[in-house]
């Protein structure tokens, strides 16, 4: 499994409702399912993804998150996951909004910008970064809300939601998450664990 | 006519018989004393009796699903695209049971079989059928065929609906369900269009008030007429575009009402081939059964509620360009599944072939429907067969 599905699945309380938004080819509601008696639905757009979803028998919804997720009722589940994805919504802050309407946690992941080699490569080379958490060239990546482990922190604290666990990760030790030492220059992924400060609390 | 079948066949099949004389409420308040229904059957029945899957059929569809009755045959059964040996619903793995629905006029008892206690054809007089009636004589049909739960229940439009209304009736006989181009409940334009098919054929001359046959008559102007509004709505604009564009069959316009258009042209023959192969009393009752068909409404409106008793994974699929049951409708009954804490999975298939293309192969609708039943399959522990 990827290293921050991984650690994802470390957090999810036994039987808990979970909404994975992008969920891929549903490995990680699938591990979930089986380890912890999670239920819930995946979101996904990916054709390929879909079908993978279908064969393992995880739920899976063909829906684009740009539209919101109006057809989850308020505290539908107990957690909504979204792993590398926000930012390529259109408007990651209404996003996060809307997890934490239908959730009063939520668990996110996205590729730190602010990750030393992507500094490297803007500020010494000149070209925006491409890296294994950011493949694409500029002119064709759906990544339209790039951000930073800074900047996402800063956006919790603006929304006055409780940041319960943060760390970072990169390529260089798959599986080795920290938030000591610099995250903001030497974490290639993000990953965030915010809840609402109300109702049910992390931890 | 296929000079040699198909390797992905269910091959040469015959229509069998169930008959029933134990008498079957229906929920207009009449009862069916005693009735036949025809089906055929694909694959076989394992030991355990758990590999059954029930294909119900839509409006104008019957019991011939796949496969041929005679190598003379022109086409094989309605959905030959996807039942067979390695196809969707793979029969090396499934024993796939189809039925002419009770009102039907492929052999099933309907208006054109005779009403016992008159001895004269039941015609206009046959109950208005439901989908719960029906769903209630499919699951008569599997006691005889001492089918305890169905691997799964799955149908298109119409076939939707019934596959909807099991989960509902017996949600411990089915083990999951796949609802394909289908809507919880009609909508106000649905009913219209329906109407406008039934006005058609109720105000042919021909139509005797639904006893033509006794009158040696048959409403074919009311049924053509009936299948070509049907069949508009069948298709989205783009494949209609596609297909005809505004072609014109002669050279130059003749400034007059004969067909000039291709397109009138196609939609004047589909009408006459129906006219003389449908029954007009059944199409009647097929679209009464259409618009009756709303489970929320026992419910105030409240789909969620009425979804309650549901136990099974649910497929449901929808067509980007079909009208008739859009994709909002199919969407309508998975917010509601969702809302309601069901097992569900949706899929919207891009296609351009409107409210047909449930009845046509297509790459991405044969993976995601092939995917969920081979995840069944292997639930169900049917992967050895």
């Amino acid at each position: 499994m990827r290293a921050d599905l991984e650690l994802i699945h470390g957090w999810i309380p036994q039987g808990a409702r979970v909404l994975d938004l992008a969920c891929g080819d549903g490995t990680l509601l699938d591990a979930l399912a089986r380890d912890r008696g999670v239920t819930g639905y995946g979101l996904e757009i990916d054709p390929e993804g879909i079908t993978a979803c279908l064969e393992k028998g995880v739920n899976v919804i063909e829906q684009d998150l740009n539209q919101g997720l109006a057809n989850f009722d308020d505290d539908a589940c107990d957690v909504v996951i979204m792993t590398q994805a926000l930012q390529a919504l259109r408007r990651p802050d209404r996003m996060l909004d809307e997890m934490l309407r239908v959730a009063s946690e939520c668990i996110i992941t996205f590729p730190n910008f602010a990750y030393w080699r992507h500094r490297v490569y803007l500020g010494f080379k000149g070209y925006m970064p491409v890296s294994k958490s950011l493949p694409y060239a500029w002119y064709d990546t759906p990544n339209i809300h790039l951000s930073t482990f800074n900047d996402f922190e800063h956006l919790c604290r603006e929304k006055g939601l409780i940041i319960s666990d943060r760390a970072v990760g990169n390529g260089d030790h798959e599986g080795h998450w920290s938030s000591r030492l610099w995250p903001n220059l030497f974490g290639e992924t993000a990953i965030f664990r915010v809840s609402r400060g109300t109702g049910r609390q992390a931890k | 006519m296929p000079a040699m079948l198909p390797p992905d066949s269910v091959g040469l099949v015959k229509p069998l018989r169930a008959y029933f004389d134990e008498p079957l409420a229906l929920a207009c308040g009449k009862t069916l004393s005693t009735y036949e229904v025809v089906y055929e059957t694909y694959g076989e029945l394992n030991a355990a009796r758990d590999n059954a899957v029930l294909v119900c059929h839509a409006l104008s569809g019957n019991h011939h699903a796949a496969g041929y009755h005679d190598m003379d045959d022109q086409k094989p059964g309605w959905w030959d695209a996807h039942i067979g040996p390695g196809k969707t619903i793979d029969t090396r793995r499934f024993f796939v049971i189809a039925l002419n629905n009770l009102g039907g006029c492929h052999g099933s008892t309907g208006p054109c079989s005779i009403d016992p206690e008159t001895g004269r054809s039941w015609g206009p007089t046959f109950p208005v059928v439901t989908v719960s009636d029906w769903v209630h004589s499919q699951a008569r049909l599997a006691d005889r065929l001492g089918i305890e739960r169905f691997a799964a229940v799955i149908g298109g439009s119409l076939g939707g609906m019934q596959v909807l209304q099991w989960t509902l009736t017996y949600p411990e006989r089915i083990a999951n369900a796949v609802v394909i181009a289908a809507t919880p409940r009609l909508s106000a334009q649905n009913i219209a269009f329906n109407e406008v098919a039934r006005q058609a054929i109720r105000s042919d001359p021909d139509f005797h008030d639904g006893w033509y046959a006794e009158h040696g008559a048959l409403p074919k102007r009311g049924l053509k007429l009936a299948r070509m509004v049907g069949h508009i709505t069948y298709l989205s604009e783009h494949s209609m575009g596609a297909k005809f564009g505004r072609d014109l069959r002669s050279e130059e316009l003749n400034f007059g009402y004969d067909v000039e258009f291709q397109v009138e042209s196609y939609l004047r023959y589909q009408g006459d081939t129906f006219s003389t192969a449908f029954d007009a009393n059944t199409y009647l009752l097929m679209t009464k059964a259409l618009d009756y068909f709303d489970p929320a409404a026992a419910h105030a409106g409240d789909l969620a509620a009425a979804l309650a008793p549901a136990t099974c994974p649910f497929l449901v699929v929808s067509f980007s360009t079909d009208w008739r049951f859009a994709p909002a409708r199919s969407r309508e009954l998975v917010d509601a599944l969702v809302r309601a804490g069901k097992r569900v999975s949706y899929v919207e298939i891009d296609s351009s072939h409107g409210h047909d293309a449930f009845l046509l192969p297509d790459a991405r609708y044969q993976a995601v429907f092939g995917g969920f039943m081979k995840r069944a399959a292997r639930e169900l522990g049917l992967e050895g067969n």
